[in-house]
């Protein structure tokens, strides 16, 4: 069913990450990946590691949930290992066999790269679990805010994300509803060559569109009768405000990318 | 009691595609809603009601005649704003009128447009969620409620505005009967303790029979206005315009033709069913 | 009467082994006749609309099964695709499925999935859209150029042209005004009669449901908590009522009448009420 697709993948809780501004996320969110892609031995990837498992281990969201979305990115992560494992030349011959070659300079990339990619997704997996899509949206217009001055459309821009994650669930209901209701008059989706395959979809789109458009329409009124007129004027009933907390995840991320750059550029 | 909503000469005419003209709604209709009444306003599908609707928040703005909202000029572009703040609107597709993905958020979207201080929209969106009955779902996801809960979610979102009137555009049209009976229980709440004025526009007669007023609307004018018991008694007009009574004034009619000499304004079951016994018993 | 349609314990669990999991039917076993005119009662959630999107093979049970004819509907692929044409299925707010340029067009779309003639198309093209009252000339325009009871219409002689030997229909008469209601439940008795149809209808319109069925499905908590005729059904109002559903206003009226003390027999058409009163009243004057 399409329906079991769950967007935003948002685990509500009430741990100490769960409660950060959302704009201190986003921000350490970055400097994470820069650390990620500054760390170059083994001291520091442990030290990225540490860091993340210590923050997934304070929000308390389960490990396995990690793992199932890591699932459809297992492909890449082989395929990443593998590649670095055979085309990388340097240090020490380690097996030389027909055409495959692997060094210890080879071994060592793949771990770094696969662990770097690892790390990566698990980070920002960890701000979508632990932030409500809306508290994201809100954090992104407000770091986005100086933007404006060079007439970028902060606020409908995120007046639009905010309407799509709302409708996203609605839509694919309604993907579902019609593709059964023709189901029920004998299209048939799964038949025939791929030309077939795609005319099939005229008697799902044309519905689909139809409803959209005529969705778009009663929103936009109903959105005037609540008296929206643009983002002038507009007031929020939750206010972003940084809290001690908020300094203290800000000193953390610090201490983590500076200890990183001291392990590249003293290669302790 | 003042009156909230002036309907006075109101013509409408949708505006034509190439020569084709555009179709009449109204012509020369007028209509004065009270301050603090419950009225239902009735109609078969097509014949303007949700037109009408739209005239009494300057969505659609008249071709002819006024319409006045608190005394204020719905032409007026100027107090567009104003307008829409005292009269508040619920549609009948409660997915489409949502636009948040959180319940709470939701309702502050009125308010958070008005301009107004954070801590008093958080004191409205909880006050408008308790008058609801939906205070215990604040943080759910609105896609996820049945269609009577979101229905007063769109409705707590309307009352966070603090509106004088809400209209009410069929709201019950796609609802099962707990869902009716939650969304009806609601808006007489409303306006029984908030005084707030009610403007319903449905299809079914017995919720038309709960309200103060009803008003019978046939091709862009009013057929009958009255109280429902007064409404309903003209069964022989209803029938002809594609509407039916509630089925106790059918039954009292029905047995009228057969002989009986029963009221026609007994839309309670328990008084019809008095008013049958005293006929059969007689 | 012969059983046309025979669903036998059957179970059915939404997005089974996922923390969303939920058993929208609980084994659910009756028996459907061949002519029957059986209403399906039950609130939002009850498992009703999945119940009937069983019964033209459209989901498959988790466990039970589904005889139509006496053939088990997945037993066989050739069968549950046929299931598809002879138990016809129209949907709630079915007006949103269209998508053809013309209205003729967009009832072919089953005939000629069925795999069906030009000639014998055009011929229940034609059929279905007289029994819905649509004319000669409305066949030739764009679906989307019709008022929203009209496309109703269309969309249920898109599925009445398949000519369906059992019609479900999930509340074909939502949103409509009363004239609007009227017609659609005429069009609907209309093919009953013609092709000797069953039809299945889901509606929270008492009154309608009162007058048309000959039986009554409740479901209530994706149980079948009661199967009978209209009068044994609506004679459990207290149970009703706490499912979240209505009885019949005329119902309602009777049950007051014998609370003062009249000895009628409980009615739940206005018709019934009409002829047990005039009969009362009668009898009363002849003594």
């Amino acid at each position: 069913m399409l329906k079991d697709i769950t967007l935003g993948q948002y685990f509500p809780g009430n741990s100490v990450i769960h409660r950060l501004d959302p704009r201190t996320k986003l921000i350490i969110l970055v400097v994470y990946i820069v650390a990620l892609f500054l760390a170059v031995n083994w001291v520091s990837y442990a030290l990225m590691a540490a860091f993340l498992l210590t923050v997934i281990r304070i929000s308390t969201i389960p490990a396995k949930s990690f793992l199932r979305g890591m699932k459809p990115l297992l492909l890449i992560l082989i395929f990443t290992g593998v590649l670095n494992l055979f085309f990388t030349t340097d240090g020490e011959v380690l097996v030389d066999f027909w055409i495959i070659t692997i060094t210890t300079g080879g071994l060592q990339r793949a771990i770094f790269m696969v662990l770097r990619i690892l790390l990566l997704i698990c980070g920002t997996f960890l701000l979508t679990y632990t932030t409500s899509p809306i508290s994201l949206t809100d954090g992104l217009e407000s770091l986005m805010n100086p933007l404006k001055v060079i007439k970028v459309p902060v606020h409908e821009l995120s007046m639009m994300m905010c309407i799509a994650l709302r409708f996203i669930p609605t839509l694919i209901e309604e993907t579902d509803k019609i593709m059964s209701a023709q189901k029920a008059r004998g299209a048939d989706f799964e038949s025939g060559s791929l030309m077939d395959k795609a005319r099939a979809l005229i008697p799902i789109l044309v519905p689909l569109f139809i409803s959209a458009f005529r969705r778009a329409d009663e929103l936009a009124t109903a959105m005037e009768c609540r008296c929206y007129q643009g983002g002038t004027g507009r007031t929020k009933m939750k206010l972003l405000r940084y809290t001690l907390w908020d300094f203290y995840a800000f000193m953390t991320a610090g201490a983590v990318l500076a200890a990183v750059c001291v392990l590249r550029y003293f290669g302790l | 009691m003042g009156e909230i909503i002036k309907a006075e000469h109101l013509s409408f005419t949708y505006p034509g595609i190439d020569d084709v003209p555009g179709a009449v709604v109204f012509e020369d209709m007028n209509l004065t809603i009270e301050e603090g009444s419950l009225v239902a306003i009735l109609g078969s599908n097509g014949c303007g009601t949700s037109t009408l609707a739209k005239h009494f928040n300057s969505i659609l703005l008249p071709c002819g005649g006024k319409v006045w909202v608190c005394g204020m000029d719905t032409a007026d572009e100027d107090r567009l704003i104003a307008i829409r703040r005292n009269v508040g609107m619920v549609f009948q597709n409660p997915d489409n009128q949502i636009v948040a993905n959180v319940v709470e958020e939701d309702v502050a979207f009125g308010p958070e447009n008005l301009g107004i201080a954070s801590p008093e929209i958080r004191r409205r969106v909880d006050q408008a969620l308790a008058q609801v009955g939906m205070s215990k779902y604040a943080l759910h996801a609105p896609h996820l409620l049945s269609g009577g809960q979101k229905q007063r979610i769109a409705i707590a979102g309307v009352i966070a505005m603090m509106p004088k009137c809400i209209v009410l555009d069929e709201p019950t049209a796609m609802l099962d009967p707990r869902g009716r009976r939650e969304v009806m229980e609601t808006i007489i709440r409303l306006n029984r303790e908030k005084g707030i004025t009610v403007v319903l526009i449905t299809h079914h007669m017995d919720e038309a029979a709960q309200c103060q007023r009803v008003v019978v609307m046939h091709r862009g004018s009013v057929a009958a206005d009255g109280r429902p018991q007064e409404v309903f008694a003209q069964v022989q007009l209803l029938h002809e315009i594609g509407l039916a009574a509630p089925e106790t004034v059918e039954l009292c009619y029905e047995l009228n033709k057969l002989g009986f000499a029963l009221p026609l304004d007994r839309l309670d079951e328990k008084e019809c069913a008095q008013a049958l016994y005293n006929a059969v018993k007689a | 009467m012969e059983p046309i349609l025979q669903v036998q314990n059957l179970n059915y669990i939404y997005s089974a082994g996922t923390p969303f999991q939920h058993q929208a039917l609980e084994d659910v076993s009756f028996c459907v006749h061949r002519g029957e005119f059986i209403g399906v009662l039950g609130h939002t959630g009850s498992g009703k609309s999945t119940l009937m999107q069983q019964l033209n093979g459209l989901l498959k049970p988790t466990s039970g099964t589904i005889l139509l004819d006496g053939q088990d509907i997945w037993s066989d692929k050739n069968l549950t695709r046929q299931a598809r044409f002879r138990v016809g299925l129209v949907f709630q707010y079915p007006e949103y499925q269209l998508f053809e340029e013309t209205v003729y067009k967009d009832i072919a779309f089953g005939p000629k999935n069925m795999g069906l003639k030009e000639d014998d198309i055009d011929i229940r093209v034609r059929e279905a859209a007289a029994i819905v009252g649509l004319t000669e000339q409305q066949l030739q325009v764009s679906p989307f150029d019709l008022s929203g009871g009209q496309k109703r219409r269309v969309a249920i002689a898109g599925v009445i042209a398949m000519q369906p030997e059992v019609l479900i229909l999930d509340e074909p008469t939502a949103g409509l005004d009363p004239a609007g209601r009227a017609g659609i439940l005429k069009n609907i008795e209309d093919y009953r009669r013609a092709h000797n149809a069953t039809i299945m209808m889901v509606s929270h319109s008492m009154d309608d449901v009162a007058r048309l069925t000959d039986r009554l499905l409740v479901l209530n908590g994706s149980h079948l908590a009661m199967d009978g005729t209209p009068a044994q059904i609506f004679a459990r109002a207290e149970e009703l009522v706490q499912m979240g559903l209505n009885i019949p206003q005329v119902t309602r009226v009777f049950l007051e009448l014998q609370k003062l003390g009249l000895d009628v027999e409980p009615v739940y058409t206005l018709q019934q009420a009409v002829d047990a009163l005039s009969a009362l009243k009668g009898g009363a004057a002849s003594c």
